[in-house]
C-alpha cells in the first residue's frame, strides 16, 4: 500500500506540470499586438485606450525590445504557433515571405480594396507596396498586399547648414554630385570638424548608400540583373560604385571610426556639430531634436554617380503590421488596423512622434518643416521590399564587409567586386 | 537465519523499494535537465543535417553538406575562430597572469585587502552592454578618452582609431575583455592561495627558502587544479564572447573582429540559414570540448609530475 501511494504519489507530481500545459489557453476577445517600437509604445498605448472607449473592443499592444530580442520572440512564434492576431516581421522581403509561406501571414489584398475610396488609396504607395508581392517574385509568394504601413522612413544625406556657412559653402546648396560632395567634405574638414560621420558599424546603412549609388549609376534594370545572376559584380559600373567608396576614404575627411561607429554614436557627433555631413533616416528629426534643438540641418539625396538615372534614397519602408492568418479575431484585428490608419489617429501618432505617417496628406504638430523635407525625398524612392529580385543575405554581407576593407585601405574596389562576385557564384548554388 | 540471509540480498539489490523517494527527489531536476539541457543538444544535432530558415514548415535534408561547407569554404568562420583563439591565447596568459598577481598580492593581508576584493571584482558584474559603449567612447578617434589623455600627456602622435584600426582593433578589444573578465579568475584564484596551509609557508621560511622559491615550489604546485579550473572557465567564456563585439565593433572592420557566437547569430538572422547555423554550433561545441579535454589531460600530466 506504502508502495502504490508512493508511485502514485511520483506519476501526479510528474505529470502534473504537462497536463496544466497542454489545457489550452483560453483567450479573452482581445485584440494582441507584438511590436518593438519603444520610442512609439506610449501613442500606440493610448490609441488602444481610445479604439476601447469608441468600439468596446478591447486591443493589447505588447512591446519586446530591442528588435533582435523582438526578432527573435516573433520566430518562435511562428515555430509554436502562437503569433498574436498583429505583429511585424523585422527583416527584408525574403523574411516576409517565409512567414506567409508558413501560413502566419493573411493576404489583405481583399480588405483593402481598389480604387479612389478604397482604404489602399489612403496610404502612399511606397508606403503600401513594401508588403506587396507581384506576381511571379523571386519568393514564389502569392501576388498579393500583406501589411499595413504605420509609418515610413527616408534614408538620405543630412548636412549642418550652419557649418557649411562657416566652411565656406552654401548653406541652401547641398552638394548634388559625388565631386561635389569629396569637395564638400574637404572644405568642413578644413574648419576642424569631420567632413562626414555615419553608424557604418552597422552595415545595413552601408548597404543602403550602395544601393542608391548603384541604381543612380546603372539604373533598376541593371541592378535586378545583377541580384538575378545576369550581370557580373565585377562589371566596371559596380567597380564604379566601390570606387566611390575609395575616393571617400583618400580624401581623408571622413570619421576615423567611421566603420566601427554605431548609429547611435553617429547621431551624438552629428548633433554636437562635430562632423558637417551624414548619412541617416527620418528618425533622426526626433532624435537631433532630443540631442540638440538647435541643429540647423536639412536631408539631401545621395549625391550622383552617373547623370543617366535620377538620384535615389531609401524609403517608403517602415513599421508594418502584419494580421496572423491563423487568429481568432482576423476581422477585429483588420478592423483595429482600418481605425488605426485614419487620418485622425495617424495625426495624433506624427505629433505624438515626429514619425513619417505612412498615409497620405496627414498634418500634425510633428510635421515641422524639415520632417516634410525627408518626406518630399520619398519621390524615386527605393527599398530592397520592393525589389522583384533580393540579394542573398551573404552576398549583401560581402559588399558592405568589402566596403569596410576598402575604407581601411585594406582590399581595392577591384578585389572587393571579385570577393562579392564570388559570394554571388556560392549563393546561385545553394 | 535464513530471513536474515534474505535482508542482506534484497539491500545488495540496485533498486529497492525504499531507495524510490530518493529517486523520487531527483526526478524534477532530471526532467528539467532533459527537456533543457539534453533535448536542446539533440535538436541542434537533428538541425544541423537540413536546410531550414526557421519559419517554413519544411526542412529539406542536406545530409553533412553544412558540415561540409564550414570545414572547406567557410572563410569567414575560421577567421572568427582564429580572432577568438587570439582573445582567448590573450586572457589566458596576460588576464590570468595579472589576476594572480592581484590575488598573490592581496593573500599576503596587505593593508586594504577587502577593499580590493570589492573593487577587482566590479568589472565582471557589470553589464558586457554598459562596458561595451563606455569603452567605444574610450577608444574613440576624433573625441575618445585614451587620445585625449595622450594628446595631454605629449602623445599625441600615438593617437590612434583604436577600434576601426585592423592593426589594433582586435587587441583593442582584447584589452576590454581581459579587463571585464580577470576580476573572475582572482576570486577563484585567491580562494585557492587561501587554502595552502600557512605552515607550508613558514616551513620554507624557517628552512630559508627565499620567497619565489616558496611560489614556485610550493604555491604553483599546490595551485595546479586551481590553475586548470581557471583556464577552462577562461577558455569556455572568451571563445563565446559576443556582448562587448556588438557594442564595440559589430565585427568590424571587415573580419577583424568577428567572432564565432555573432558568425553564428548571424546566420539565423538576417541569414535565416537555422540549420547552417546549427552545423555551426556543433562544429563550435566539438572545437570547445577538445580543447577543454586537452586541458583536463594537461592538468592530470601535472598533477602526475
Amino acid at each position: 500500500m506504502k508502495k502504490l501511494s508512493l508511485i502514485s504519489l511520483a506519476v501526479i507530481v510528474v505529470l502534473t506540470p504537462f497536463l496544466f500545459s497542454c489545457k489550452k489557453l483560453t483567450r479573452s476577445h482581445a485584440v494582441v499586438v507584438w511590436h518593438w517600437m519603444t520610442d512609439r509604445d506610449e501613442a500606440l498605448q493610448e490609441l488602444a485606450r481610445k479604439y476601447k472607449e469608441e468600439t468596446g473592443q478591447e486591443v493589447q499592444f505588447q512591446l519586446y525590445a530591442p528588435s533582435d530580442v523582438y526578432s527573435q520572440k516573433v520566430k518562435v512564434g511562428a515555430q509554436t504557433n502562437s503569433l498574436p492576431d498583429i505583429y511585424g516581421v523585422l527583416g527584408d522581403a525574403q523574411d516576409l515571405a517565409h512567414f506567409i509561406e508558413a501560413g502566419h501571414v493573411e493576404n489583405l489584398t481583399g480588405s483593402l480594396g481598389e480604387g479612389p475610396d478604397s482604404w489602399r488609396s489612403t496610404f502612399y504607395e511606397e508606403a503600401i507596396n513594401t508588403a506587396y508581392f507581384k506576381a511571379g517574385n523571386s519568393f514564389n509568394v502569392p501576388e498579393g498586399t500583406y501589411g499595413i504601413p504605420l509609418d515610413v522612413t527616408t534614408i538620405p544625406m543630412i548636412y549642418n547648414k550652419s557649418l557649411f556657412a562657416k566652411a565656406g559653402l552654401d548653406p541652401q546648396k547641398p552638394p548634388q554630385t559625388w565631386t561635389e560632395f569629396l569637395e564638400a567634405g574637404k572644405a568642413l574638414k578644413k574648419i576642424g570638424v569631420t567632413g562626414f560621420v555615419s553608424g557604418w558599424a552597422e552595415t545595413w546603412l552601408i548597404y543602403s548608400l550602395v544601393t542608391d549609388l548603384a541604381h543612380n549609376l546603372m539604373g533598376a534594370e541593371k541592378v535586378m540583373d545583377t541580384h538575378a545572376g545576369k550581370v557580373s559584380y565585377t562589371d566596371p559600373d559596380w567597380v564604379a560604385v566601390f570606387t566611390a567608396f575609395e575616393q571617400l576614404q583618400k580624401a581623408g575627411f571622413v570619421d576615423p571610426s567611421l566603420v566601427t561607429l554605431g548609429n547611435k554614436a553617429a547621431e551624438q557627433a552629428f548633433s554636437q556639430e562635430r562632423s558637417g555631413i551624414t548619412f541617416n533616416g527620418s528618425w533622426a528629426v526626433n532624435v537631433y531634436a532630443g540631442m540638440n534643438d538647435k541643429l540647423d540641418y536639412a536631408p539631401f539625396p545621395p549625391p550622383q554617380l552617373g547623370n543617366k538615372f535620377p538620384p535615389c534614397v531609401w524609403g517608403g519602408a517602415g513599421s508594418v503590421f502584419l494580421v496572423n492568418a491563423k487568429s481568432e479575431v482576423k476581422d477585429k484585428a483588420v478592423a483595429f488596423l482600418k481605425w488605426l490608419s485614419d487620418k485622425k489617429q495617424a495625426s495624433f501618432m506624427v505629433s505624438a512622434t515626429r514619425n513619417l505617417s505612412a498615409v497620405k496628406d496627414v498634418g500634425g504638430e510633428g510635421v515641422s518643416p524639415v520632417l516634410q523635407q525627408f518626406a518630399d525625398l520619398m519621390k524615386n524612392s527605393i527599398h530592397p521590399n520592393r525589389f522583384l529580385i533580393s540579394e542573398d543575405p551573404k552576398v549583401q554581407e560581402a559588399i558592405t564587409k568589402g566596403i569596410q576593407s576598402i575604407l581601411i585601405s585594406e582590399k581595392t574596389p577591384s578585389k572587393v567586386a571579385e570577393e562579392v562576385q564570388k559570394a554571388k557564384e556560392k549563393s546561385k548554388t545553394e | 537465519m535464513e530471513q536474515r540471509a534474505g535482508n542482506t540480498k534484497k539491500s545488495d539489490s540496485p533498486f529497492t523499494w525504499h531507495m524510490a523517494g530518493n529517486y523520487f527527489f531527483v526526478l524534477p531536476a532530471l526532467l528539467m535537465f532533459l527537456i533543457f539541457n539534453f533535448y536542446p543538444y539533440i535538436q541542434v544535432f537533428f538541425l544541423s543535417v537540413f536546410k531550414w530558415n526557421g519559419i517554413s514548415l519544411s526542412k529539406t535534408f542536406v545530409g553533412l553538406a553544412n558540415y561540409k561547407d564550414i570545414i572547406s569554404d567557410n572563410v569567414s568562420w575560421w577567421i572568427s575562430m582564429k580572432n577568438a583563439a587570439y582573445v582567448t591565447g590573450l586572457a589566458l596568459t596576460v588576464q590570468n597572469g595579472v589576476a594572480l598577481m592581484l590575488a598573490w598580492m592581496v593573500d599576503r593581508d596587505i593593508r586594504g585587502g577587502q577593499i580590493y576584493r570589492s573593487i577587482f571584482f566590479l568589472p565582471p558584474i557589470l553589464s558586457g552592454i554598459v562596458v561595451g559603449l563606455i569603452w567605444n567612447w574610450i577608444y574613440q578617434g576624433d573625441y575618445g578618452l585614451l587620445n585625449g589623455l595622450l594628446d595631454k600627456f605629449g602623445y599625441g602622435h600615438l593617437k590612434e582609431a583604436w577600434l576601426a584600426n585592423p592593426k589594433t582593433a582586435l587587441t583593442a578589444l582584447s584589452v576590454v575583455h581581459m579587463w571585464k573578465g580577470f576580476g573572475w579568475g582572482f576570486i577563484i584564484l585567491l580562494a585557492g592561495l587561501q587554502g595552502i596551509p600557512r605552515e607550508l609557508y613558514e616551513a620554507a621560511r624557517v628552512d630559508g627558502a627565499s620567497e619565489v622559491r616558496i611560489f614556485w615550489k610550493i604555491t604553483v604546485p599546490l595551485m595546479i587544479p586551481v590553475f586548470i579550473l581557471v583556464s577552462v572557465l577562461t577558455v569556455l567564456g572568451t571563445m563565446q564572447m559576443y556582448d562587448l563585439v556588438i557594442t564595440t565593433t559589430r565585427g568590424g572592420p571587415g573580419l577583424h573582429t568577428e567572432v564565432p557566437m555573432k558568425r553564428i547569430l548571424d546566420e539565423i538572422t538576417p541569414g535565416s540559414r537555422v540549420g547552417y547555423a546549427s552545423a555551426m554550433g556543433v562544429v563550435f561545441g566539438a572545437v570547445l570540448l577538445v580543447v577543454s579535454m586537452i586541458q583536463i589531460q594537461l592538468s592530470k600530466w601535472f598533477k602526475a609530475e
